[in-house]
C-alpha cells in the first residue's frame, strides 16, 4: 500500500483540502472558522512527505462543502493548496485557490498607530491593490504591506 | 456655466476622493465668498454648528475652521484638547461622534490615530472633516496649498515645486503630493535620506507625476517655482545626532535663496521651528503668512459647500 493512502484515508462527503504550506494545518483551520466544536470529524495531517513540496499538511473536514469565498481566504498563507469537494467518495470539485479582492476583519494592521488598533468598534480591512505578487493596503491607515508582514 | 455642487453633504476625509474640477469648483466659491458684500456673507452659514473634535490639539487647524466659520455667521462648539473632554474618560472615538453629531451640522475632526477620521465618517451621520489624522492626511492643508498656490502664481500646470523636509511622517506632504498629482507639475522631493516618503506615495503616484528624490536644497533650488518647507519634528527622528549633523543643509535662508528664481514663492503649513530663517520673512519669496488668509477663505468656500449655501 503506497504511503499516502496509509496516511490519508478516503473520505465519504466533505472537503479536502490538500498540499498546504507544511506546518499551517491549524492556522488555515482558524482562518476557515472550523473549530471542531461544530460536531464533524476532521483530520489534520501535518508535515506529511510530498513528492512537490517535501512536506505538506492536509486537512480534511467531513461533511462540509466550503465555499470558495471560505476557502479563498487561505490563500495568501498557503497560495498552492487545493480544495476538493468530495461526494460519495468522488473527487466532484477540485479547485484552486485564488486571492479575494478584500480580507476582513481577519490579520491585524501591523501599523501600531492604526486606527484598527485602537479601542474601537472596527474590523480590520485589507484591499489587495495588487495579486502577482500579492499585496495588502490597510483600508484605513492605507499602509501597503507584504503578506508576510500581515501574517 | 453652473455646475452642481460636488461637495454637497460630503465627507471630506482623503484628498484622493476629489477630481481636479471638484477643487477647482472649491476655488471658484472661495472668490465668491471673498466677492459678497460684508453682509451677505455673514449671513451664509446663519444657524448652522461646526462641531470641532480635536483628540491632538491644533490651534492652527482649529483657529482657521473657527473662524471661518465666525466669518460665514455659522457658530462652533466642541474641545480643542483631550485632556478636557470625556475623551479623557475613556471614551472612544465611535461614542463621541455619535453624541456630537447630534448637536452640529458638520464636524471637523484631528485625530493622533490613522485612519480615524475614515473611521469617523463611516460611524457618523453628519459630514466628517478630516482636520488632520495621524501621519497619513491633512486634506484641508492640501486645499490651502492649491489655492495659495493658484492665487499667487496664476496657474499650477508646468511648475516646478520642491517640497522640504520630513517627508516620512509630514501629514500634510502625502495630501499634498495627492492633490498635485492632478495637474501636469515637476515635483523635487528633498530630504535627509532617513526622512523619504513612503512607499505608498510612488506606488500610487509614479505613473501620474514626475516625481525626483533629492539630498539637497541648494542643488535643485534655481529651477523651482514653488518650495513647500515642512517642518522635522526631531522626537520622530530615528537618529537625533545624525540629524543635528546635517540640519543646517535643509535651512532655508536667504543666502541660500541668491539662487533662486525672482518669482520662486515658499510655502509652509506652519508652525515652524527654524527651517525657514525669520530674515527670509521680509523677503519677495515669503508667501506662508498670506497661506494662511487662504487658508480661512478655502475652508470657508468648503463649510458653505458641504453645508450647501448658495454663495
Ligand atoms: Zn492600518
Amino acid at each position: 500500500m503506497p504511503e499516502k493512502e496509509l496516511l490519508v484515508q478516503k473520505i465519504k462527503n466533505g472537503t479536502v483540502i490538500d498540499h498546504i504550506v507544511a506546518g499551517k494545518a491549524l492556522q488555515v483551520l482558524s482562518i476557515l472558522g472550523v473549530s471542531g466544536s461544530e460536531g464533524k470529524t476532521i483530520t489534520i495531517a501535518m508535515n506529511v512527505p510530498s513528492k512537490k513540496y517535501g512536506r505538506k499538511d492536509i486537512v480534511k473536514i467531513e461533511d462540509t462543502y466550503l465555499s470558495p469565498e471560505i476557502t479563498n481566504k487561505i490563500s495568501l498563507i498557503t497560495p498552492h493548496a487545493t480544495v476538493n469537494i468530495i461526494r460519495e467518495y468522488e473527487v466532484v470539485e477540485k479547485r484552486p485557490l485564488e486571492l479575494p479582492d478584500e480580507i476582513i476583519g481577519l490579520f491585524k494592521c501591523p501599523n501600531p498607530n492604526c486606527i484598527t488598533n485602537a479601542s474601537e468598534p472596527i474590523e480590520t480591512k485589507f484591499y489587495l491593490p495588487s495579486k502577482d505578487p500579492p499585496l495588502l493596503r490597510c483600508k484605513y491607515c492605507e499602509r501597503i504591506y507584504a503578506p508576510s508582514e500581515v501574517i | 456655466m453652473m455646475m452642481g455642487n460636488p461637495f454637497k453633504n460630503r465627507d471630506v476625509v482623503s484628498i484622493k476622493d476629489f477630481s481636479k474640477d471638484d477643487l477647482l469648483y472649491l476655488f471658484g466659491v472661495a472668490d465668491r465668498i471673498e466677492n459678497l458684500s460684508e453682509k451677505e456673507r455673514g449671513h451664509l452659514l446663519e444657524g448652522k454648528i461646526l462641531g470641532y473634535l480635536f483628540f491632538e490639539p491644533s490651534t492652527r487647524t482649529r483657529l482657521s475652521f473657527e473662524a471661518a466659520m465666525l466669518w460665514l455667521g455659522g457658530k462652533c462648539l466642541g474641545f480643542a484638547e483631550p485632556r478636557t473632554s470625556s475623551v479623557e474618560k475613556g471614551e472612544n472615538l465611535a461614542d463621541t461622534i455619535r453624541t456630537v453629531e447630534n448637536y452640529v451640522d458638520v464636524v471637523v475632526i484631528r485625530h493622533y490615530k490613522d485612519g480615524a477620521a475614515k473611521f469617523a465618517a463611516e460611524v457618523s451621520n453628519k459630514p466628517i472633516i478630516n482636520g488632520g489624522s495621524g501621519t497619513e492626511e491633512h486634506p484641508t492643508q492640501a486645499m490651502t496649498d492649491l489655492y495659495t498656490i493658484i492665487k499667487e502664481k496664476g496657474v499650477i500646470d508646468g511648475l516646478k515645486i520642491g517640497i522640504l523636509g520630513d517627508l516620512k511622517y509630514g501629514r500634510t506632504v502625502y495630501s499634498l503630493l495627492y492633490a498635485l498629482s492632478l495637474f501636469n507639475v515637476k515635483i523635487k522631493l528633498i530630504s535627509h535620506p532617513m526622512l523619504r516618503v513612503r512607499r505608498e506615495i510612488f506606488f500610487d503616484l509614479e505613473k501620474k507625476i514626475a516625481l525626483s528624490e533629492h539630498d539637497n536644497v541648494e542643488e535643485v533650488l534655481p529651477e523651482l517655482d514653488v518650495l513647500y518647507v515642512t517642518r522635522v519634528q526631531k522626537e520622530r527622528f530615528p537618529d537625533l545626532a545624525e540629524y543635528e549633523k546635517v540640519r543646517s543643509s535643509y535651512v532655508v535662508n536667504l543666502k541660500i535663496l541668491q539662487k533662486a528664481k525672482e518669482d520662486l514663492i515658499i510655502l509652509h503649513p506652519l508652525p515652524r521651528v527654524d527651517e525657514i530663517s525669520y530674515e527670509v520673512d521680509s523677503s519677495r519669496y515669503a508667501r506662508y503668512f498670506k497661506q494662511t488668509l487662504y487658508g480661512k477663505k478655502l475652508r470657508a468656500a468648503l463649510l458653505s459647500s458641504i453645508l450647501d449655501a448658495k454663495v
